[in-house]
């Protein structure tokens, strides 16, 4: 097939499933921020992987070269991406394996169930994967009689505890050990009454009430880290062992994967294994890495089968000013370093990405008309410790400050305009034209300082910047301006000294 | 128009600007010149980091180590392929722990759930991030011997270190199913306390071998 236009529609198609926030950031957060278990488990969290980060990044000298390594080899995957896919696909299927597409997450979670049925089975044991958590996979086949168990401790934590992963990875750093044991104990079938909440009694807990369903299940699903091109082949990180057990005893193995993972060949490897556990658990190298291609008589899963799935991305790729945020290799190195999502948490960006990165691809995949997610661009300060963090530089300041830019652009175009916004920028360039103008505002500063309480610290600002002062103090403005302060401490003096020249 | 037509022509269509991306710069680090000596050193250093037991040995005290580590398991698993000669230590012979995985003759995962250890050889190791790679041919044995197993008892040619990926890579055969381990199975996911041993071995044991 060539990869000439063929007539299609060139309008971006849009991404479904978990990927809309059902609240406004604003609204979520405040909430959130309610939260302080939660802020003192995720600062203590954050914290912690960022140093380790930092010192096994150290580590290596040549960490610079490996990162614009990366960036160069995502964006060269992105430009070539109908050729590589292509030359995936012909590897893939030449060892054995078969390929399906999906358009959307409606056609993938089909894809997926009715593979499973046609195994006669309705029990799957699936690795964390954010792929499958974007299409909302778990629900789809709930609704249908099948039931997936997560095995990631993490994943099982938020599956058995009826709730949302807060961070992509440690989905249930929110939780501490207590509430961890408690969940347990309410929640998993035959657990020993007496279990401590000791993370290694919790964690053989977890092995126990996992180990019955690894050895007997028929089919497995899985994401996908990496794709390689010229090989066919794919790649699973983990820690647990959990995902080499998915990936090995079931005769069935089922991965989904977007089409952005691809990397060409082999050698990027080195680039982006050196990359990903450094940034991601601050670790050298995580304890298991799993590669396969296709089929390997007598090793493995016999029945092989991955899904490749758009689901917004060829839309986030249309946008030539966002599109590096499909570079992403889900670190989640950008959250541990990002002051809002510290204060926040993960819950409070709504959909499958929370933080710097979700902020940004969330909105690409679902549009920035999808109302809600509309407000994700303006939850970040811009501070760019997400850029300086990100292993494939992805420059997420940038791409905020673009996507905002569309979210007030559409909005005019739906003349939902002139917003508080379109008011702020023309009193600005009105203020900014003239010093005399300005001068005139400034005259207003001791105004802010009434508003300000006893603390200097101004608590509610009304209007747009309420989005602003929801989730932060403001520090009052001083009680004279610049200007006034200069002119009355600056008399005009004589240059005595000149002539001195 | 199949899902496929369709997702390839919304990509053509994405890149309506054809965009030419910079050539790929590979700077980084490809090779080294690490002394054997310090590539073992490095190595230990990583996997006992990584909660691993390393021995290292010279080629004639194999057999012994094996013996010693394999000492508590009330029964091992072997790939059909390992060295026979390392398996020679008086406390191993007519083992009845002893269990053969071959092609033809695999054990069940009952079995191997019911199997205390397991012991196989390695294809490469890279020293500076404490990984050993299993490639799944004769001397290691398929994926799942090495997975089930509570305790795996793993044999690294000194022949075998290098210190850097980049220099692990061309080692590898990337069309056989690899496993890369570095370190016992381990989580982290309750308050970040690391925990040994979730769903994999819950202990690794290396023997380094010189000469080998
Ligand atoms: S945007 Fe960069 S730092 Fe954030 S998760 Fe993706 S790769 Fe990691």
């Amino acid at each position: 097939m060539s990869n000439v236009f063929m007539g299609m529609p060139t309008l971006p198609v849009f991404g479904m499933g978990n990927l809309h926030i059902e609240e406004p950031f604003p609204a979520a957060a405040h909430r959130e921020l309610g939260n302080t278990q939660m802020r003192a488990n995720l600062r203590h969290a954050t914290h912690t992987i960022r140093d380790k980060r930092l010192k096994v990044v150290a580590e290596l000298p040549d960490w610079e070269e490996l990162r614009d390594a990366g960036s160069a080899t995502k964006n060269h995957v992105m430009a070539n991406l109908p050729a590589l896919l292509e030359e995936f696909e012909k590897n893939f299927t030449a060892r054995g394996g078969t390929i399906h597409w999906a358009r959307d997450a409606h056609e993938a979670n089909k894809i997926v169930a009715d593979l499973i049925r046609e195994q006669g089975t309705t029990e799957v044991v699936k690795v964390k994967s954010m792929a499958t958590q974007e299409i909302g996979l778990n629900e789809y086949l709930e609704e249908r009689g099948i039931s997936a168990f997560e095995t990631d401790l993490a994943e099982l934590i938020v599956q058995l505890g009826h709730d949302k992963p807060s961070h992509i990875l440690v989905p249930a750093i929110h939780k501490n050990r207590t509430e961890v044991r408690d969940i347990f104990l309410k929640e998993m079938p035959n657990v020993d009454p007496d279990l401590t909440d000791e993370p290694r009694k919790l964690a053989m807990a977890a092995r126990a009430h996992l180990r019955r369903k690894f050895l007997s299940a028929k089919v497995a699903v899985s994401g996908a880290n990496f794709a390689l091109a010229d090989s066919g082949t794919l790649a699973v990180v983990e820690s647990e062992g959990n995902g080499r057990m998915c990936l090995t005893l079931p005769e069935t193995l089922i991965t989904v994967m977007g089409i952005e993972k691809l990397l060409p060949g082999k050698e990027d490897l080195e680039v982006f294994m050196q990359l990903l556990p450094r940034s991601s658990t601050g670790e050298r190298m995580n304890p298991y890495t799993s590669l396969w291609t296709g089929v390997t008589e007598g090793d493995g899963p016999q029945n092989v089968h991955l899904i490749l799935l758009d689901n917004g991305r060829t839309a986030a790729l249309a946008d030539k000013y966002g599109r590096t945020a499909l570079n992403c290799i889900r670190c989640s190195a950008c959250m541990n370093v990002c002051p809002v999502y510290e204060r926040t948490g993960g819950h409070a960006y709504g959909s499958t990405y929370p933080g710097p990165i979700g902020a940004i691809l969330s909105p690409l995949l679902t549009g920035i008309k999808s109302e809600e997610n509309s407000s994700l661009p303006y939850a970040s300060s811009l501070c760019g410790a997400c850029y300086d963090a990100c292993p494939v530089k992805i420059n997420i300041p940038e791409i905020l400050v673009h996507l905002r830019g569309e979210d007030v652009d559409s909005k005019r175009g739906a003349k939902k305009l002139p917003s508080q916004m379109d008011l702020m920028m023309k009193g600005a360039s009105w203020a900014f034209s003239s010093g005399k103008h300005l001068a005139l505002l400034e005259k207003g500063l001791p105004l802010g300082k009434l508003a300000a309480g006893r603390d200097k610290k101004i608590k509610a600002l009304p209007g747009i910047a309420a989005g602003w002062t929801q989730s932060r103090d403001m520090l009052a403005p001083p009680t004279q301006s610049f200007r006034d302060w200069w002119k009355k401490d600056h008399t005009p003096v004589a240059p005595t000294h000149k002539q001195e020249n | 128009m199949s899902a496929k037509e369709e997702i390839l022509a919304r990509i053509t269509s994405a890149l309506h600007d054809a965009p030419v991306p910079a050539p790929i710069p590979r700077e980084y680090r490809k090779g080294s010149d690490m002394p054997r000596a310090e590539l073992i050193e490095l190595l230990v250093d990583r996997l006992e980091d990584y909660k691993a037991h390393v021995d290292v040995v010279e080629q004639e005290e194999l057999p012994a180590t094996i013996a010693e580590r394999l000492r508590d398991a009330a029964s091992y698993v072997v790939p059909h392929g390992i060295d026979e000669a390392w398996l020679a230590d008086a406390a191993l012979a007519n083992d009845g722990r002893r269990r053969i995985d071959a092609p033809g003759a695999v054990l069940s995962v009952t079995d191997l759930d019911e199997t205390g250890a397991v012991l196989t050889s390695s294809a490469v190791s890279i020293a500076e991030s404490g990984t050993i790679v299993l490639d799944g041919t004769p001397s290691q044995g398929r994926r799942a011997i090495s997975l089930v197993p509570d305790h795996h008892v793993c044999v690294v040619p000194v022949s075998s270190i290098v210190r850097l990926l980049p220099e692990a890579l061309p080692r590898m055969d990337i069309s056989r199913p690899l496993t890369w381990i570095s370190g016992p199975s381990a989580t982290s996911d309750i308050e970040l306390e690391r925990v040994e041993g979730v769903h994999g071995p819950r202990r690794l044991d290396v023997i380094i071998v010189k000469g080998l």
